[in-house]
């Protein structure tokens, strides 16, 4: 038996890690974004890429959002598999038309004939001090559009084997990268890599009795850590890591929920019309009668992202956890 | 001295780094648009390929009356006609080798059809059965592109894949005057020349996007102009001479197939029928306008020339409108026929393979679909 040099390893070395096993292994894998070459992207998730791979496969395109992934569509049209980084959050709008009308539906226009396997990577999230249209949540968008698989990874591991699993996807795929943890860290053997994590399934972080928090990407540390506090006031908290928005998985949600009779969605994009309203609901639809109280949402203030300087009065923490957590001692009114 | 006198003497010298990329003249469009009937280039070309054209030209118009009547008789939910450009649609189609791909914008069905698209796939998105009819990897036809000018990146990126695989194939993009208004058009030319992709845009000038004339869609001298910002060169040409498209497109495709990096053409054309058969066409154009387009008909520049040549007489005439009538019969017995849809196509082709939420949504409308079947005992619509 072989001892494995576990260290720790940050998300970001993961991400970069995952890129560049599949671009060994596959040669019609091609990264292509603004600074991804010779400076390895912004947040260094494809360092070394250009440098192992050539400027052919990691390419540093024109300054041009839709013009990126445009052109993706077209490589992927002619049997390459782009992996596209879109710079910020915010900054992915201007490709909007050709995610919605081109990415998200060429499968579907072309009854199943034309299938684009495109991996757009897009960190996302606050947390991190950034200024203005650097922080924005953005995966609603996402979720509402047909044809897209969304899926964000919480931990190392996760960041490995779900963008393993996108790049491997004959669907196109939006990764988000929660970027307030690209510098988390996890003990983990780069050289043996953790196992491709197949997209769509929801995984229950820690098991609990009293209440399920709901949530994924950037604030899965967070609820854990609420979890642990809970503990004090004697809740015995679950937390399920959702890992893919779409597809949904239905079942791990609801058979927590179903064990644990009450839950609260936590997530850092704004509360309405947000994603938590579409999980309360089908949490509804499936658990009414194991539920002990209305399923409650921890979200981020609708309002346009904060600055740096309010963004920690902005963003779901402990406390506004453990409030909620506390509001399921639901009694109706008489 | 006054203050811009002493401005004036202010020469600041270049930055050190400055000099011009690219030498912009070669790049230039000429003053006019190129032709080749009715001068002397005409008697260089091959007598074959013109009279090819010729039938297609002729085709490609009874298509266009056919597709429209189809709409009057609520056949087609709508059509836009390309009568009056048929000469850009045909001649494009045919400078392309077979391994090379057509990206169209909605109004290129003739183009599509020119390549091998059976007709009917061809308006399959236009009668509403499916968004696309046709399987783009037969005769590498790209799906119609409704939002415009988004089929041009694709292009691009298409071409260069093609590169970097070692394929000599081209990618054509069309795109009409209104598109090169869209920001994806900018970043497409801007891809191309910055990649060399083997990539042709032709941009069918026919005077409107809608109802806006091209005064108010651009200050540019001309839309091949629009190409030197980019680097690459920009050619005009006579829409309406089929020969000439053809020798300009065959020229660039030729060009980008040698590594010698895209082309922007325009061709100045006119859309002889309204935007589409919904459109009022004389809310926002007269009529002798229309009627000197008329008189630069594509299909009757080119019967000129044929019968000039002594390459075209009245029989020659009467087959090719045979042909193109049986083309129309065959389309209009076909379009006749109600579609056979299958509902279970609604969930089959989102992802390859239905999301949960999919499959419940798809048992939901079986279940629908059963008890309809049971009511009325009839046939599932
Ligand atoms: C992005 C986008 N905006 C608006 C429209 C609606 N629209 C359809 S055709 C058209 C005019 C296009 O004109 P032009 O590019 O000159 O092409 P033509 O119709 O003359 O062939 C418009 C505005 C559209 N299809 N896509």
């Amino acid at each position: 038996m072989t001892t494995v040099a576990v260290k720790p390893a940050t998300m970001a070395q993961a991400l970069t890690r995952a890129m560049r096993d599949a671009m060994a292994a596959d040669p019609s894998v091609h990264v292509m974004g603004e600074d991804v070459g010779t400076l390895g992207g912004v947040f260094r998730v494809t360092d070394g890429l250009a440098e192992e791979f050539g400027e052919d496969r990691c390419t540093d395109t024109p300054l041009a959002e839709a013009g990126i992934l445009g052109t993706a569509v077209g490589m992927a049209m002619y049997g390459l598999r782009p992996v596209v980084e879109m710079q910020f959050d915010a900054f992915a709008y201007p490709a909007f038309e050709q995610l919605v009308s081109h990415v998200a539906k060429m499968r579907n226009r072309t009854r199943g004939r034309m299938p684009l396997p495109i991996t757009i990577r897009v960190p996302y999230g606050g947390g991190i001090g950034g200024v203005e249209h650097h922080s924005d949540s953005s995966e609603v968008y996402y979720m509402a559009t047909p044809g897209l698989h969304v899926v964000t990874p919480a931990t190392v591991a996760d960041a490995y084997g779900l963008l393993r699993a996108s790049i491997a996807s004959d669907d196109p795929v939006v990764f988000l990268e929660p970027k307030r943890l690209y510098w988390s860290k996890a003990d983990w053997n780069p050289e043996e890599p953790q196992s491709v994590e197949p997209i769509g399934r929801a995984v229950v972080r820690r098991s609990g009795r009293s209440a399920t928090l709901i949530t994924y990407g950037p604030s899965v540390p967070v609820c854990l850590e609420a979890a642990e506090a809970a503990r004090e006031e004697g809740w015995d908290l679950e937390v399920v890591d959702l890992r893919s928005l779409v597809p949904f998985d239905d079942e791990t949600v609801a058979a927590s929920v179903r064990r644990t009779g009450r839950a609260v969605v936590v997530h850092e994009s704004g509360g309405f019309g947000g994603p938590g309203g579409e999980i309360a609901a089908r949490v509804t639809e499936r658990c009414f009668h194991h539920l002990e109280a209305p399923v409650l949402r921890v979200a981020g203030f609708d309002i346009p992202y904060p600055p740096p300087m309010l963004e920690r009065h902005h963003l779901p923490g402990v406390d506004r956890i453990l409030d909620a957590v506390g509001r399921l001692q639901w009694e109706a009114e008489s | 001295m006054t203050v811009m006198e002493q401005r004036g003497a202010y020469r600041p010298s270049p930055p050190p780094a400055w000099q011009p990329r690219t030498d912009p003249a070669p790049l230039l469009p000429d003053a006019e648009p190129y032709r080749v009937l009715g001068t002397e280039a005409a008697a260089k070309a091959d007598p074959d390929l013109l009279r090819r054209l010729y039938a297609e030209l002729v085709r490609g118009r009874r298509y266009n009356a056919q597709a429209t009547a189809l709409t009057k008789q609520g056949r087609l939910a709508v059509y836009p006609s390309s009568t009056g450009q048929e000469a850009c649609e045909v001649a494009a189609a045919l400078a392309l080798e077979e391994r090379d791909w057509l990206f169209p914008s909605y109004r290129d069905t003739l183009a599509a059809v020119a390549r091998g698209v059976d007709p009917v796939e061809a308006l399959t998105l236009l009668r509403g059965d499916w968004h696309t009819g046709y399987d783009p990897y037969e005769h590498r036809v790209a799906p119609l592109s409704t939002p415009l000018a988004t089929q041009l990146p694709h292009a691009v990126g298409l071409a260069h894949a093609a590169r970097i695989k070692g394929d000599d194939v081209v990618a054509l993009a069309m795109v009409g005057d209104g598109g090169t208004s869209e920001g994806d058009f900018h970043e497409a030319l801007n891809f191309a020349a910055v990649w060399q992709a083997p990539v042709v845009f032709l941009v069918q000038n026919n005077g409107f996007a809608i109802s806006v004339p091209l005064a108010k869609q651009t200050a540019a001298p001309s839309l091949a102009h629009k190409a030197v910002g980019y680097g690459m060169p920009g050619r005009l040409v006579d829409g309406n001479d089929a020969a000439a498209v053809h020798e300009v497109l065959g020229e660039a495709v030729r060009r980008a197939r040698e590594g010698g990096g895209p082309t922007l053409i325009e061709a100045v054309t006119y859309r002889i029928d309204a935007h589409t058969n919904a459109d009022d066409a004389t809310r926002y154009r007269g009529d002798a306008e229309v009627e000197a387009w008329r008189d630069h008909d594509p299909i009757a520049l080119l019967d000129r020339e044929l019968t000039a040549r002594g390459l075209l007489d009245e029989a020659g005439r009467e087959a090719a409108r045979d042909a193109a009538e049986a083309m129309a019969a065959d389309l209009r017995e076909r379009m006749n026929q109600d579609a056979v849809l299958d509902p279970a196509d609604l969930f089959a082709h989102v992802y390859a393979e239905p999301t949960p939420q999919l499959r419940e949504q798809h048992a939901q409308l079986r279940a629908e679909l059963d008890a309809e079947h049971d009511t009325h005992g009839g046939a599932h619509r």
